[in-house]
């Protein structure tokens, strides 16, 4: 198990690092889709099928859909594999870069130094969290439903077309 | 040892059967698309013309395997295998008859809508990667469709899975012991019926290779052994819905007096011959029909029936 895990986090790592570097954006998503896939794997080996399906299901099956199907729109020509190009100099990466570095070094310390902190720490299964998100922070939900569904009514009144030969309707 | 044996002739005694049932339904399709429209098909080469199959396979071996200058090599290749492969790992979880699947998973329906989902990089990439505006607009319909046909195709299933209780087909298969769920579920049965259509992009949904306007639509640009396997994936996916309703709506392999394999051989074989005979009769919607269906009548009707079985399981409960 341990072997399988150790494979796909490696395959995870390396496309996540594919994806950046990459400057054509369907070749970049397709790596994207591959981490996604790892981190699925990873999720199966860990012993959570659960998580493992919904993450194909969500983001591999349903949302990146959505950014191939945006991007198959746009037709990105080769002037915009410049401006990936451009993006990939130094002085851009080199502050997110740095910062990363930082959670990198505390994901470290808190493997090795705390150890045994984190062996001992509950686990939350999803049948809890369900239970917390419509228990006592039911507000907290309505509340980003509330905002989600104000983003959707704004992207219908933003995609709607004026119909002109009809004039008001 | 012995169980890791049994395992391996298991998986590939299921794949062998898989791929000459794919190859197979080329011929029974033509057979009887012909017999409904009162022609006779090919009946030439061997026994009622069984060797078409074989004959066509050789020459689509020996095509030329060509890529289109204008592609984008990579990714025009890996798109028609992703169809192939992710619905081959949705047979991995169908049980055929008791004991008999490559893997009992007790996630296994979300396994299938996993692959599925993913079934629709195929053809989206496949319409990219062509460099073909025809292609390009195959393949962005499809994206839509299988989007739109995907969301109902998973609330038309959790009706079931609140009846029995669990995500494991097996498990589903023996909930439906007395009464099958084509009873209880009738409108989780139509729907994802529907969308099962949808989801192989079967005529009459076959919008993304509407031959009268796209060429051939997302595999305009194929040729050869490549577009032999979007052939091969598309038959599969017939298999694969015909085999998921038996097992979700149908009993699956239960039957009394014949051996549960058989059951759920006939019961597959009914909705195959149906996927056909519904090519055979009904004509193409539009395009904007065909979404207004969706999103207007699959989806409510999907929604209302999770509703009113969430109140049934919980007032018997």
């Amino acid at each position: 198990m341990n072997f399988l895990f150790y494979i796909s986090a490696f395959i995870a790592v390396a496309a996540t690092g594919m994806v950046i570097t990459r400057t054509n954006a369907v070749h970049a998503l397709l790596y994207l889709i591959v981490s996604l896939l790892a981190v699925a794997l990873i999720f199966f080996t860990l012993g959570a099928p659960f998580i493992a399906a919904l993450e194909v299901i969500v983001y591999a099956g349903a949302i990146m859909v959505l950014f191939i199907f945006a991007i198959m729109m746009l037709n990105l020509s080769s002037a915009t594999v410049q401006q990936e190009q451009g993006l990939l100099a130094p002085g851009i990466w080199r502050g997110p870069a740095l910062l990363c570095l930082v959670l990198a070094g505390e994901l470290a310390y808190f493997l090795t130094a705390e150890h045994e902190r984190l062996s001992r720490m509950d686990l939350v299964p999803p049948k809890q969290v369900g239970i917390a998100l419509f228990g006592p922070y039911v507000l907290g939900v309505e509340l980003a439903s509330m905002l989600l569904l104000a983003g959707l009514v704004g992207a219908y009144h933003l995609g709607r077309q004026e119909d002109e030969t009809k004039g008001e309707r | 040892m012995n169980e890791t044996v049994m395992v391996l002739i298991r998986t590939f005694g299921i794949l062998a059967a898989l791929l000459s049932v794919g190859g197979l339904l080329i011929w029974l399709e033509r057979r009887l698309l012909a017999l409904w429209q009162e022609r006779y098909g090919p009946n030439r080469v061997g026994p009622f013309g069984l060797l078409q199959v074989v004959v066509d396979m050789v020459k689509v071996l020996f095509k030329e395997d060509w890529v289109p200058p204008f592609a984008d090599r990579p990714v025009f290749v890996v798109a028609p295998a992703i169809i192939v492969i992710v619905t081959l790992l949705s047979f991995a979880v169908v049980p055929f008859a008791p004991g008999l699947a490559v893997i009992d998973l007790n996630i296994g329906l979300l396994f299938f809508l996993g692959m599925s989902s993913l079934g629709v990089y195929s053809v989206a990439l496949a319409g990219w990667a062509s460099g073909s505006k025809y292609s390009l607009i195959g393949g962005l319909r499809s994206s839509a469709q299988m989007l739109a046909y995907e969301v109902f195709m998973g609330l038309s299933l959790m009706g079931v899975v609140m009846q029995a209780g669990s995500f494991d087909l097996a498990r589903i298969v023996e909930a439906q012991q007395d009464t099958w769920f084509i009873v209880p579920q009738f409108f989780g049965f139509i729907v994802f019926l529907i969308a099962g259509i949808a989801e192989t992009h079967r005529l009459p949904f076959d919008l993304p290779e509407a031959e009268s306007e796209l060429v051939a639509g997302f595999h305009s640009e194929y040729s050869g052994l490549k577009f032999g396997l979007f052939f091969l994936g598309e038959y599969l996916g017939i298999t694969l819905i015909s085999s998921l309703v038996a097992v979700l709506f149908l009993g699956g392999w239960q039957g009394p007096w014949l051996p549960p394999l058989a059951w759920y051989l006939a019961k597959t074989f009914l909705f195959i011959a149906l996927f056909i005979l519904i090519r055979a009769t009904l004509p193409r919607p539009r395009y904007d029909q065909l979404m207004a269906f969706g999103w207007k009548v699959c989806l409510p009707v999907a929604l209302l029936n999770l509703l009113a079985t969430g109140a049934f399981v919980l007032l018997k409960g």
